[in-house]
């Protein structure tokens, strides 16, 4: 990760942010998804900019307003404002968050060059994550949420999703 | 308005994506098998959200209290700026797959340009969706290949769509003149540059999916005028209904 881009949040705030939840992905908080580009106090509100995973993300209105109620429940005004640039990556999704996706059933995005064979169909190298096997088959390209690929394992026949590597 | 100009040059692009959006949209639980609908529907997602952050520009350049909603939803149809291209109706998967083509391949280069505006909302909204489109521009020119290079059957389809649609690809490299005036302020994107691009790399891909490139002289226009075919109606009375009929509602 580029050191510039490490998002600037205040340290006593990560508890409550780290309540917040990707709706789609219940196991991944907003912070393992790296969404959260600032998080600070200023006079008595907590201003907060949120960034789309993708620019259509029907989750960002949720996950706006699941801070502001998260900010609320401990008696705090939350501000959310998105903003597109610089352009959210799977590279600020952190080691945790991608461990976390990968016991909840769904693969971890590869690297740049790998995301690329794979989603060619050039190479098997996404793990089925029922059985670890890398003989699976890409079914499509675009999965149940727009940051997804859809697989298929041909051991254990396994159908799961991929998220796809964003840079 | 005192920026009419950028205005009617965020509507230029901004309305390409609403109406192919709205056309991708009408294939929800339609499309010819599950993972190609749900691919359609996505890309349609992605070209809602693009739209949205062009309108919440405009919204606010307009300044007259109006919404994103009000600009998106309740225009009349000379109002919008689309090409013909994407206003054309679905009719069979190759149309459905030549017409997005078409425009992928124009959209991406249009945002790889559109990075470098002066303008720094339209820089980040084209950097935030370069990535989807040149996703976009790989599944339809992948299924190109695949209908193109298939049977006899798909091969004539997919043939008989590009004829079809080839005549509307002109109209997306003339500019307007509050396009030409933003170019000349370092906002707008000189699209008439970008035809040649264009067409050899939507030639290599015409090729390499063993199809006839089309020699067609006569190209239809308009679109950015404001001047629709006769699909744009019937297509604007799905998209606005809800809002004519029960103005101002929300859910």
């Amino acid at each position: 990760m580029n050191i510039d881009l490490q998002p600037n949040i205040d340290k006593e705030l990560i508890p409550i942010l780290d309540e917040v939840a990707d709706p789609e992905i219940p196991v991944l908080t907003v912070l393992d998804l790296g969404v959260i580009r600032e998080a600070i106090m200023k006079d008595g509100k907590v201003l907060i900019k949120l960034t789309p995973t993708y620019s259509g993300c029907p989750a960002m209105d949720v996950i706006g307003d699941d801070l502001k109620a998260a900010f609320k429940k401990n008696k705090m005004e939350a501000e959310v404002e998105l903003v597109l640039s610089p352009a959210w990556t799977t590279d600020w999704m952190s080691e945790n968050g991608k461990r976390k996706m990968e016991e909840y059933g769904i693969a971890a995005p590869l690297d740049e060059t790998a995301d690329k064979e794979a989603l060619l169909g050039n190479k098997r190298i996404v793990k089925c994550t029922n059985c670890g096997s890398t003989n699976t088959k890409l079914v499509s390209q675009f999965g149940s949420t727009a940051c997804k690929a859809l697989f298929q394992c041909e051991d254990c026949q396994e159908p799961f999703d991929y998220f796809k590597c964003l840079k | 308005m005192k920026n009419q100009d950028l205005y009617n040059y965020i509507l230029g692009i901004a309305d390409n994506s609403l109406i192919l959006g709205q056309r991708l949209g009408e294939l929800c639980g339609h499309g010819p098998n599950l993972e190609t609908d749900i691919a359609l529907t996505n890309i349609a997602l992605d070209l809602f959200g693009q739209t949205r952050s062009y309108y919440q520009y405009a919204a606010r350049i307009a300044g007259d209290g109006k919404t994103e909603d009000d600009v998106a939803m309740l225009r009349v149809e000379r109002d919008y700026k689309n090409v013909l291209l994407v206003e054309q109706p679905n009719t069979h998967f190759g149309h459905v797959i030549a017409r997005q083509y078409l425009f992928d391949v124009f959209h991406l280069l249009l945002m790889t340009e559109l990075q470098n505006s002066k303008d720094e909302t339209l820089a980040a909204v084209a950097r935030k969706g370069i990535k989807e489109v040149s996703y976009h521009q790989r599944f339809s020119g992948d299924w190109l290949k695949r209908l193109g290079d298939g049977t006899e059957e798909s091969r004539t389809k997919m043939q008989e769509a590009i004829d079809h649609f080839w005549p509307y690809t002109a109209e997306l490299f003339d500019t307007t003149e509050s396009d030409q005036k933003m170019i000349k302020s370092g906002i707008g994107v000189d699209v008439s540059l970008l035809k040649e691009s264009y067409y050899k790399e939507v030639t290599e891909t015409l090729e390499e999916a063993t199809l006839d490139v089309p020699e067609n002289p006569y190209f239809k226009k308009g679109g950015k005028q404001g001047i629709h075919t006769e699909h744009m109606g019937f297509l604007l009375t799905e998209l606005q209904y809800m809002q004519r009929t029960y103005p101002n509602m929300s859910w």
